[in-house]
């Protein structure tokens, strides 16, 4: 299958079962709630590295926030419900609350809910206080500027992390064009992020390594460099650079129209080919197949 | 279609109306419902002896007429709604715990007693006592709501440990006397003694408040957690100026003969 000049190979992305959260950071200007969405997105690159996966999904005006300032809307992943609790327990803690003028809300209305405030109003002191309005609670902790209000409880749900694409382009310039337009084109799909830098990364990974301490190293299959040796190459002939953009998403709809936004935007003169990356389809509990989501077909649902 | 009860004659004396409740009548056919039984002075009567009864019972019900001799209306109501075409008597909502009240005119005295959910919401002006313990208790409202758009009388949310009462226009003597927790805001202008003996929880004033001289002033500061009141309530139909929203307080901390854990914020114009 060809989009323009560019080969979409009849692969799949090998996505993953997470679990996701939303946070509403708000602020008295929008460059500080900026400033602490940035902060709390800090070093979320990669589940295995840096414990969680978390990008902005969007900036939010002033009428779409629950205390009526200017906000940025965050959205966390991780393993399981615990481990989204932990990270937004310590994010919001070390990012949020020290940001001023800032509060930090529930965004995702879940049927499981992990207390985030209730823990960080110890911070309090026995100073805090808390509040309850219309089924939520909230709590006022004491800071220098004021007080932090925070959320007692956040929403998690299930989600799917690990969506991607491969744009493979003769040149670094061509490639990073073409990522740059996949990633705008994606960034318009409400309930997704980018977690990567600038949402694209260039070391892509593969499990396990001839190290054995390690967990993942170098997809050598996709290094352009090593295309004339190494075994397995997916590197095709004239690609100088490949790009990755990896995508979560609170639903696998989000994660899927994404991908087709981003195939759609990313093939381009200069583009060879747009591939996926995948493990055999082992590890993965959802494919989504890149010729299925061109047909707008729904990704395979591997069978567990 | 909601049961409608619409009044055919008006009381000479006040009736107690608990029976009239969606709690009680869901489910019951208008004959079952047209016996069950009023306290008319010392007089055991029946919903029909006062009201024609018509509609379906679905969970809603309308009082129709000049109801501000029934009093104890939704008394442990839990769910559904009562909507009030006039005014209503004392004890409206008393002991609630869900579902909401409308009263399209004004309240008698003791709106909400001890209730812990729910909403009421008075269109017109309240008595005195709203959203109190009784004579006696410990502990005032736990939950819920109660927005009065116009004026309250003496004791608004006294003893009250959690929920929100806001009154659109001024308050009497006492507001917030004795509170354990919760939230009470008077757009208007409260009167003496606001706070007294009050432990913890929050008592707002957009007009200038004397305090009384156990409380103890800390700073003017915007406090976010009053945005989300005052959208809240400007949703619920109060006309919040967005001055109120964005705006200052001067934070009191007392009462000093108690916890003095309350607060008061008086808007700093």
């Amino acid at each position: 299958m060809r989009i323009k000049s560019t080969e979409i190979v009849d692969t799949f992305a090998e996505a993953f079962e997470m679990w996701g959260t939303r946070m509403i950071i708000t602020a008295d200007a929008p460059e500080w709630a900026d400033a602490a969405a940035q902060s709390v997105t800090g070093f979320a690159t990669s589940v295995i590295g840096c414990k969680c996966e978390a990008g902005i999904e969007r900036v939010l005006s002033a009428d779409e926030t629950p205390d009526g300032r200017p906000g940025v809307s965050v959205l966390l992943f991780a393993f399981d419900p615990d481990g989204v609790a932990n990270r937004l327990v310590e994010r919001v803690g070390q990012c949020v609350m020290t940001c001023p003028t800032t509060a930090c809300f529930n965004g995702l209305e879940a049927k499981k809910n992990v207390v985030v405030g209730g823990k960080l109003r110890y911070f309090g002191d026995g100073y805090q206080i808390g509040k309850r309005l219309g089924g939520s609670r909230y709590w006022r902790i004491p800071v220098m500027d004021g007080e932090f209000v925070v959320a007692d409880r956040f929403g998690v749900q299930a989600a799917v992390g690990g969506g991607n694409i491969l744009i493979s382009g003769t040149t670094s310039k061509s490639c990073l064009r073409a990522a740059k337009a996949a990633t705008a084109a994606m960034r318009e799909v409400p309930g997704i992020i980018l977690p990567f830098p600038g949402g694209v990364v260039r070391s892509g990974s593969k499990v396990g390594s001839k190290y054995k301490e390690l967990p993942a190293s170098s997809n050598q299959a996709y290094c352009p460099t090593l295309r004339g040796f190494a075994s397995g190459t997916d590197v095709a002939k004239g690609v100088g650079c490949v790009l990755e953009i990896v995508i979560d998403g609170l639903t696998l709809d989000a994660v899927e129209e994404a991908m087709r936004r981003g195939l759609k935007a990313a093939a381009r003169p200069g583009i060879k080919q747009i591939s996926a990356g995948n493990y055999g389809g082992d590890l993965g509990k959802y494919h989504i197949g890149l010729h299925g989501l061109l047909k707008r077909k729904t990704a395979k649902r591997k069978s567990s | 279609m909601s049961l409608k009860l619409t009044l055919k004659k008006k009381p000479s004396v006040p009736v107690e109306a608990e029976s009239i409740c969606p709690d009680v009548m869901e489910g019951l056919d208008l004959k079952q419902i047209a016996a069950l039984p009023l306290h008319h002075g010392n007089e055991q009567v029946t919903v029909g002896d006062f009201f024609k009864v018509t509609g379906k019972s679905n969970g809603e019900i309308r009082l129709e007429g000049d109801t501000s001799r029934f009093k104890m209306v939704g008394d442990s109501m839990s769910r559904g709604r009562i909507l009030i075409k006039g005014s209503i008597g004392q004890h409206v909502g008393v002991h609630m715990s869900g579902g909401e009240i409308i009263v399209a005119k004004n309240a008698s005295d003791w709106v909400g007693p001890e209730m812990s959910g729910g909403r009421i919401i008075v269109k017109g002006n309240a008595g005195h006592m709203v959203g109190c313990a009784y004579r006696g208790g410990q502990v005032g409202v736990t939950g819920g709501e109660i927005i009065v758009h116009g004026n309250a009388g003496n004791e608004i949310g006294n003893t009250m440990r959690d929920g929100l009462i806001a009154i659109g226009g001024n308050s009497g003597d006492f507001t917030g006397v004795g509170m354990l927790a919760g939230t009470v805001i008077v757009l208007g202008k409260m009167g003496w003694r606001n706070g007294a003996a009050m432990k913890r929880g929050t008592i707002v004033s957009m007009e200038d408040a004397e305090m009384l001289p156990t409380f103890t002033y800390a700073c003017s500061y915007r406090p976010n957690f009053l945005r989300l009141y005052l959208r809240h309530l400007r949703d619920a139909g109060l006309p919040i100026k967005d001055a109120w929203i964005n705006g200052s307080y001067h934070r009191w901390s007392g009462d000093s003969i108690a916890l003095n854990r309350g607060e008061a914020l008086i808007f700093d114009r």
